[in-house]
This record gives C-alpha cells, sequence and structure tokens, in this order.
C-alpha cells in the first residue's frame, strides 16, 4: 500500500456526491467526473457507496496491462495514470478489463480518461479534490497512521477477490473490525446461473 | 516552486493548521506557487458559499479577466475544507447565461416584459408606491425580504420599508425557515440563537437530531457527527425517514410526522421517572419546573408511543441514552419546527435538555440548524415584522424611541409591527395590501398552498421583484431589478452557530446590473428619503447596524470587517472591540431574562391542523434533497445538480403497492399532483414524502397546507393529510422561465432532465458512469 492514499469508508458516505462534483472541478478532466456513486441496497436503505480508482498494484493495473498502446503509465509512487493523450487510441480495452468499472472513454475525442489520484495536487501534498471536499471523510486522503489517529482502532483492507483472482490495490478499503486480513469481494454476486437462482 | 520539486510533501506548520488538517502547507490548503495558478495568472478570493445557513468557507477563482471561473476548498474554521455538491457548483451561477442584465418592466401582466432603463423602472415603481399609498393608505403597499441577502441587505429592507415605504408590512422568507426555534429559544432563554458552537459536537456524549436530515440539507455539518462518534459519542436520529445519518444511528426513531412534543413530553416523563433530572442546575437556574413536571407526567411511554407510532422502549431507550450520560447535545431543524405547533416541539427538546443540566457547557446544549445562509442574521436587524434592528422588538417603546434616534425620525412616524410572509399574501388576497416589493425571494415555490399564493399575487395591483435569475415570482411581477450574486458584493452573514462571517466580492457585475442596497437607496431617495439612505456601499450600511445594535442582545458593536477577515467569523454577542465573541451560551448558568433564569414552558401535544379521514389516510411530509437549495431558482439552473436530482419524486412504503418509477398520484385537500414513485423502506408505511425544490405542476407547496404556528407564524410544512393512487403518466419539469434574449439551460452547463424516475434512495439520481 502506498503511504498516502485514499481509504474509502463506506460507512460514513451519505449520498452528496460532493466527490462527483469535486471531480468535476479537476484540471485534467474538467468538466467530467471520474467517480461513481453506487446505492448497494436500493429500496431498502439509503446506503450509498463512492467509487474512485483504486491504482492497483498486484497485478500491475489490469487497465494499463492490456492496454495495447502502452498509454497508461504506473508512476514509481504507485498512481495509475490517465492514459497519455499522444498515445491513447481510444479502444476501450482498458474500460472493459477494469474490475472496478473506473475507465471512461471520450467516444468522440476517442481518448481515455480516469481518475490519476489528482496528480497535480497530490505532488505537492494536498489531497486530491473528492477526498478533500467529502464532508463525512468517507474519503480520506493520508497515511494509514493519520487516519487512526483521527479514528482509533479503524480497519482498512487492500485486496479485493473476483472470483479466484485477487487484486491489492493502493487504495483501501475502511472495513469491519472483525474482516482484518479478509479480502474484500469484488464485483456482483452472482444470483442467477442460466436462469436458475443460486443465492 | 517547479516541477522538479513536485513530489515533496509540504511541510504541515501546526500554528495554522487547525486539527484535523493534513499536509495543507497555509491555513488556506494551497500551496501560494501553485503552478497552474501562475500559469493562469488566477487569483483566489476567500469568501463563503452563498447557500446554507453552515456558511462553509471557499475561494472563488477568478481569471485575468476579472471573471469568476472555479472554486477551490478552503481551510475554515467551519468547514475545513469541506463543501457539499452546492458548494462546489455555487460559482458557476455568477457568469450563468440566465443573468437578468437589464430591468425588465410591462403595465399589466399580460404583456411579455421589455428591457427598460434604471430610470424608467424605478420611476415607474416609485410612480405606484404613490398612486396606491395616496388611494389606500401607506399600509397598503408591502415588502419582502429574505434571508440569503447579507446581513446589512436585511437591516436596510427593514429600515426601507419603516422609513421610506413608512409602511407597517415588512417580513422576509426567513418566515419559512427557523422562526419556531427563533421564538421557542427566546422564551426559554430570552436569545435568540444556538447555544453551541459546531466545535461542541466534537466533544459531546450522546448526540440527538431531531427533524433534520443533515446529510443533506447541511452536508458538511456531518464531519462534525462522525467525530464525535469517532470519539465514542452515541447518535439518536428522530424522522419518520430513514434519512442517510440515521443509517448508521444508534437508535432511529421514526416517529409520525406532527407528533415531536408528544414524544419529547414522554422522553422527559421518563427522565423524571427514571431521577434522571439535574435538580441542582433545575434550582439554581430556572423557573417554571414544577409545571412542566406535571404536565409530563400526563405523557407515559404507552400514551406517546400510540400518538407517535413508535415502541414504547424507544422511548425509555432515548430518555437513558440522553440523560445517563455527562455531556449531552440535541440539534433540530425544519421537521421539528415546520408545525402549526413549531415553537412548542422547540420548547419540548428545550425541557429535555435544560431538565438535564445539557446547558452552556463544552458539549452540552442545544441548537437549531439554519437553513438559508443568512436565516440566523436575516432576522436579527429588523426585517421580520415585529423586530427592529438589534432583535429589538417593535411594541416596546423604549426599543422604538432608541431606534428613532438612531434613524432620525419622530417616534410617532414609525409603524406598529405588520403581519407575516404568509398573512400578506392572505391580505393581497383580500386586497387589504395592492402592492408589493419582493427581494430575493419565491414564495410561488416556497409558500404553501400554491393556489393561495398564486391568487394573491395576481390580486396585487403591482409587484416588483429584485431577482438575478427571473424566478416564478419574478415571472409574475410588473418591475423586476437585475441585482448583484454574492460575489460581486461584500457582505456578512450570521451562519447556523451565530458567527458572523465576511463574504468578499470576487468579480465586477455585469453591465445593466446593480447591488440591491443601491436600488433600495435608489428607491428611497424617490420617495424623499435620500437623507436616511446615504449608504455608498456594505461597509457604510454596516457601520450603522453596529451601531444599531449596541447595547441589545444581538450585539455587533464589537465586530467590525477587519476583525472578521483577520479571525475567520466571531460569534454574537460582541459589545466591544476587544470582545472575542461569544461562541457558547450561558457559560456562567446566567441566561438573557432579566432574572437570568431559564424559563421552562408548559408544551401540550395537539394534532396537526390537517385531520386524516377515510379519504386522505396518509401523512404528507416534504424537505430537501442535497443537490437543490430552497425554491431552487438558483439550483435547478446547474447543470451538475440538475443532473444529480433532476426531478422530484414521492417516496412510499412498499406496503403501498407501487413499483419504483410507477406514476403516482398524491392527494390533499388543496390540490393533486403526479410524482415518479421511489419506493423504499426508509420512510413509514403511512407517510409519503415529496422534496420541495420545484415549481407547479410537480411543486410539493401546491399540496402542503398554509396552517401557521399561533407564535411563529410557520407555516405547517411538514405534515398535512393525503392520499395516493395510480396515475396515467407523470407530469413534466418545467425549465425555470427565461429572460427576454436568454436561454434558460446552456448546453454547456446542463444534460436536461433524465426521463426516467430516480432509482436510488432519497431520488440522488444517477451517478457518473459513462
Ligand atoms: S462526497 Fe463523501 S459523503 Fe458525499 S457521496 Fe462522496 S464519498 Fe459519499
Ligand atoms: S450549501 Fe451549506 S454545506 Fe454545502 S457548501 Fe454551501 S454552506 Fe457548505
Amino acid at each position: 500500500m502506498m503511504g498516502r492514499t485514499i481509504f474509502i469508508d463506506p460507512g460514513r458516505c451519505i449520498g452528496c456526491q460532493a466527490c462527483v462534483s469535486a471531480c468535476r472541478e479537476c484540471d485534467s478532466h474538467r468538466g467530467k467526473s471520474m467517480i461513481h456513486l453506487d446505492y448497494p441496497d436500493e429500496g431498502r436503505s439509503v446506503a450509498s457507496l463512492p467509487t474512485v480508482c483504486m491504482h492497483c498494484e498486484d497485478p500491475v493495473a489490469p487497465c494499463a496491462e492490456v492496454c495495447p498502446a502502452d498509454a497508461i503509465l504506473v508512476t514509481a509512487d504507485g498512481v495509475v495514470q490517465q492514459a497519455d493523450t499522444s498515445r491513447c487510441i481510444g479502444c476501450a480495452n482498458c474500460v472493459n478489463a477494469c474490475p472496478f468499472g473506473v475507465p471512461k472513454i471520450d467516444l468522440q475525442a476517442k481518448l481515455q480518461m480516469k481518475c490519476n489520484l489528482c496528480y497535480d495536487r497530490t505532488a505537492y501534498g494536498l489531497a486530491p479534490m473528492c477526498a478533500t471536499v467529502c464532508p463525512t471523510g468517507a474519503l480520506f486522503y493520508g497515511t494509514l497512521d493519520e487516519l487512526r489517529a483521527e479514528r482509533p482502532g479503524v480497519q482498512v483492507a487492500d485486496s479485493f477477490t473476483f472470483g479466484a483472482t485477487t487484486v491489492s490495490t493502493g487504495v483501501a478499503m475502511v472495513v469491519p473490525a472483525d474482516k482484518v486480513q479478509w479480502p474484500v469481494p469484488g464485483g456482483l454476486p452472482i444470483v442467477e446461473v442460466n436462469g436458475v437462482d443460486v443465492r | 516552486m517547479t516541477h522538479a520539486q513536485a513530489g515533496q510533501p509540504l511541510p504541515l506548520d501546526p500554528s495554522v493548521a487547525p486539527p484535523g488538517t493534513r499536509n495543507f502547507r497555509d491555513a488556506g490548503g494551497i500551496p501560494a506557487d501553485r503552478w497552474h495558478a501562475d500559469q493562469n495568472g488566477e487569483t483566489l478570493v476567500p469568501t463563503h458559499c452563498c447557500f446554507c445557513g453552515v456558511q462553509c468557507g471557499m475561494y472563488l477563482r477568478v481569471d485575468q479577466a476579472g471573471k469568476v471561473f472555479g472554486v477551490e476548498p478552503r481551510n475554515h474554521d467551519i468547514n475545513r475544507m469541506r463543501l457539499c455538491p452546492k458548494g462546489i457548483n455555487a460559482y458557476q451561477q455568477v457568469n450563468h447565461p440566465d443573468r437578468l442584465t437589464s430591468p425588465l418592466m410591462r403595465s399589466n401582466r399580460d404583456e411579455p416584459f421589455r428591457e427598460v432603463s434604471w430610470e424608467e423602472a424605478l420611476d415607474f415603481t416609485v410612480s405606484e408606491v404613490r398612486r396606491i399609498q395616496g388611494e389606500y393608505g401607506n399600509d397598503a403597499f408591502g415588502l419582502l425580504g429574505g434571508a440569503s441577502l447579507f446581513s446589512e441587505k436585511t437591516y436596510l429592507v427593514g429600515k426601507f420599508a419603516r422609513v421610506a415605504l413608512k409602511t407597517r408590512h415588512v417580513d422576509y422568507n426567513g418566515r419559512l425557515c427557523m422562526v419556531s426555534a427563533a421564538g421557542a429559544n427566546k422564551l426559554a432563554f430570552g436569545i435568540d440563537r444556538a447555544g453551541n458552537p459546531f466545535s461542541d459536537i466534537l466533544l459531546t456524549d450522546c448526540l440527538l437530531i431531531a427533524g433534520s436530515n443533515v446529510g443533506e440539507c447541511f452536508p458538511v455539518m456531518t464531519q462534525y457527527l462522525w467525530g464525535a462518534r469517532d470519539r465514542g459519542a452515541t447518535l439518536i436520529v428522530v424522522d419518520p425517514r430513514e434519512t442517510p445519518i440515521a443509517r448508521t444511528a444508534d437508535l432511529h426513531v421514526a416517529l409520525k410526522p406532527g407528533t415531536d412534543s408528544a414524544f419529547f413530553n414522554s422522553v422527559l416523563h421518563v427522565v423524571v421517572a427514571e431521577g434522571l433530572t439535574d435538580e441542582a442546575y433545575l434550582a439554581a437556574h430556572t423557573t417554571g419546573w414544577e409545571e412542566v413536571k406535571k404536565t409530563v407526567a400526563d405523557y407515559p411511554p404507552a400514551r406517546a408511543a400510540e400518538i407517535c407510532g413508535v415502541p414504547e422502549e424507544q422511548i425509555v431507550q432515548v430518555a437513558r441514552m440522553f440523560a445517563g450520560v455527562d455531556k449531552a447535545m440535541a440539534w433540530h431543524a425544519r421537521g421539528v419546527e415546520h408545525h402549526s405547533q413549531g415553537v412548542e416541539n422547540c420548547l419540548s427538546i428545550i425541557n429535555l435538555c435544560v431538565a438535564t443540566g445539557n446547558i452552556g457547557r463544552p458539549g452540552a446544549g442545544y441548537g437549531t440548524i439554519t437553513g438559508q445562509g443568512n436565516g440566523q442574521g436575516g432576522r436579527e436587524h429588523g426585517q421580520k415584522s415585529d423586530l427592529l434592528p438589534g432583535g429589538r422588538s417593535i411594541a416596546n417603546p423604549e426599543h422604538r424611541r432608541q431606534i428613532c434616534e438612531i434613524w432620525g425620525i419622530d417616534e410617532a412616524e414609525l409603524p406598529p409591527a405588520g403581519t407575516s410572509m404568509m398573512e400578506m399574501v392572505w391580505q393581497m388576497q383580500r386586497r387589504e395590501i395592492r402592492g408589493l416589493i419582493g427581494i430575493c425571494n419565491n414564495p410561488f415555490v416556497s409558500l404553501p398552498n400554491y393556489a393561495t399564493v398564486k391568487d394573491g399575487y395576481d390580486t396585487a395591483e403591482f409587484h416588483a421583484q429584485f431577482d438575478f435569475f427571473l424566478s416564478e415570482t419574478a415571472a409574475n411581477a410588473h418591475v423586476v431589478f437585475p441585482v448583484t450574486v454574492w460575489a460581486e458584493d461584500e457582505g456578512v452573514m450570521a451562519n447556523a452557530e451565530a458567527r458572523v462571517v465576511k463574504h468578499n466580492k470576487a468579480q465586477e457585475p455585469p453591465a445593466g446590473v446593480r447591488t440591491d442596497t443601491w436600488v433600495i437607496c435608489e428607491l428611497a431617495r424617490r420617495l424623499g428619503a435620500a437623507d436616511k439612505f446615504d449608504f455608498p456601499d456594505s461597509r457604510s450600511v454596516f457601520e450603522e447596524l453596529r451601531i444599531a445594535s449596541a447595547g441589545t442582545v444581538n450585539d455587533y458593536y464589537g465586530i467590525t470587517y477587519e476583525r472578521l477577515e483577520e479571525t475567520g467569523g466571531i460569534a454574537w454577542p460582541c459589545p466591544d472591540t476587544e470582545h472575542p465573541g461569544t461562541p457558547r451560551l450561558f457559560e456562567d448558568g446566567r441566561t438573557y431574562h432579566p432574572d437570568g433564569k431559564v424559563h421552562l414552558q408548559v408544551v401540550e401535544w395537539h394534532p396537526p391542523m390537517d385531520p386524516y379521514s377515510e379519504e386522505f389516510p396518509l401523512s404528507l411530509t416534504t424537505g430537501r434533497t442535497v443537490a437543490h437549495f430552497l425554491s431552487g431558482n438558483q439550483t435547478r439552473r446547474l447543470g451538475a445538480l440538475v443532473e444529480q436530482t433532476p426531478r422530484p419524486w414521492v417516496e412510499v412504503h412498499p406496503s403501498l403497492g407501487f413499483r419504483n418509477g410507477d406514476p403516482v398520484r398524491v392527494v390533499t385537500r388543496r390540490g393533486s399532483e403526479v410524482f415518479p414513485a421511489l419506493v423504499t423502506e426508509a420512510i413509514r408505511p403511512d407517510t409519503v414524502f415529496v422534496p420541495y425544490h420545484w415549481p407547479v405542476p410537480t411543486a410539493a407547496n401546491a399540496l402542503t397546507i398554509d396552517a401557521l404556528d399561533p407564535r411563529s407564524k410557520i407555516p405547517e410544512y411538514k405534515v398535512c393529510a393525503a392520499r395516493v393512487e395510480p396515475a396515467e403518466r407523470i407530469d413534466e419539469v418545467p425549465a425555470p422561465p427565461t429572460a427576454p434574449g436568454q436561454v434558460a439551460y446552456p448546453e454547456t452547463q446542463v444534460s436536461r432532465a433524465d426521463p426516467l424516475p430516480p432509482t436510488a434512495p432519497q431520488g440522488r439520481g444517477t451517478s457518473e458512469r459513462s
């Protein structure tokens, strides 16, 4: 895990979408937000969950791995950058490869865009826009120690399982205290196979 | 700084960084030599958000041409860089193509508006004032102000009504906001404001939030709630809906709308029964406790559970959680206040806080969460019908004398108290008020019972409106004055903590636009009161306001623009320029009543004004959504916010038998409208909810009742009898009205209303996923 990173705490999220609006203000993709907000228990609860780029570490970011144009670079500090505009061919392989549904394609410009952890801000020690404004701290930017100083005893996970595959990420997720060391189940639960309910 | 240095973390300066700040180089959080700032030559103007009563600090980004083009979070004490989506998008209204840039005029409502000169618009308005007042008397002309105005302007509104228009009829849209809490606080404590600063929330052991959807209405306040929980505080939420904060509360009491005082009386009943009262505090600092104790004896949990539709155990649990700790706090908002017994509801919460000794200590106290940006400051200096500057009573001969001396008028000239905002509309219907000037308010969306409101305004012979966008109400006017947005002028606002903050000017107004101050002074000059309205700018008004408030409970005398800029805000009372302000009240045990005691008030529950029946068995309750502000005149024009929540909906429990997205007709005794259903278990089965930011044909306020609290005159927005039935189709959300030669929704800023109904709970619409 990176030293200074984003921690996502869905328990605190109020679904306000300040993060979504703030992301639109980023100078590298002004007007477009790279964050999506999910409502995992719609109809029963108002729970909401923000997803930013998870900056996958191991294996090397799937989006970067599948990019035929080598447009997605990963910096030494683990930030998976947005596609290099001089290389990107707009093929959308990255969109299909990302297990978290993060990269977006501007079909007209044939260019990929994604969260680059506000590199223009983080390089200067500032928090990314989304984590700066998030009114609840559901998106927190800092080190694990800094997080624990504010929220004693908080537990985090930075690996996610998709079937048999485990992906370790630079961005971490706050998890219930009894789920320490557990990879977070990723992707959508399988509820139906060939028309049969398998829940 | 060069790029070679990028990647070096900036040192944190502990002397300027408030707790919770991580690695920001200065109090503003922005590297002074931020490189794209260099490239663009942009400047950052420190100011505050124009919207809600939290008053988050922000920087407006201004380009080399002097135009506002963006926002940057600011490390202000109140919000510590946080912003909600409204705050982030607020800057877009400054140079929005819908801005009004020329006065509009017409001689009757059937004609289209003409763009006219300022001279023509002002002269026509003054001639209509003279005609109406000449024929029907001074009180036939009314003035309605707004609580989004800077305090300087609200001071001017009150003075203009009484000194230039010489009418008793002045009121403001804060009447629709927190006046019930104001009335209750005045009765109990002799002062009208929250008892504690937000930062006290971090110190409490138990936090009770009643009738406040904090997550969506005051999002940035949530950080204080979660901060308290990080330190082990328990959270109790009392609300008919499972709001985002209720979701994670230790206890969510989903009581039936309109039953708050029965609930809090019963909680106090249990507190007394279990011996959890603070008798020493009650004996030393209160009056009226014996009567209150006698009344709450009639509210055993079994009775209240029946009235409120909640389990008895929850009432007992709340009593033990709240009274069983050393420091507890109660914060409430419109869910408790918007009732025909709004004042009593607030008093029942005050009784609970005081009886448990939770007052005037760090982490122990009460507060009302202001809705509008200047909901607190907006009524302090004479804009409300019964108040003079400094919160003085217009009925008090001594107070009248003091103000007449400051204003230089004869006491006999000062009119008596007028009526409230809703009552003024009824008076327009009855032709008692025949002419009206409205300043930055939008009653066509914000007042209850739309049909009555429309009828009242249509009956008025003359109507002028100040605004920067053509609101639904402005579209009804004879004259519209195009005025500045918040970023084009300077002035102060008081936030929900009664902390006075200063807004700064970030850009020049467009040609043709004037400040409200200028327009009011010009009208006053033409009405023959030039000598009393010689105010070239906000600062000159503020200097008079300071003097006019000196020596009162609402004392601003020690607050100056310079001090506000240095300190980031000062809580009143602040009697002299060395005084640090008063963030926390009653620390010495004394209230602002002459005897220094808390005057506890007896509260009896009575049912809401609109009775349930076989035909109307459900409660309709209304409220906000995070993306929109009040009547939506501002936020319904900003692309990202429209995209986030394009239209209203009706929230219904699954037991009512609808599917998500079904067209549902909501019917009340005032009318009926069709909304898409949002089916969710997050609401009581006997209650339906509609957010209120939209005009007809999807206006919640076409359905709500114009019953008023007899003391505060706040409308009963939060409960009326209703039924729901399947409908054929959903009515369209109308676009905001458009001024001549302008476009309503610029393509670059908006993707228009999604035809699909909202799918997420709370209707927060679709998320970004392209
Ligand atoms: S800003 Fe924070 S609280 Fe709001 S939706 Fe995003 S993550 Fe959730
Ligand atoms: S609307 Fe309120 S919470 Fe949101 S940014 Fe503005 S002041 Fe802060």
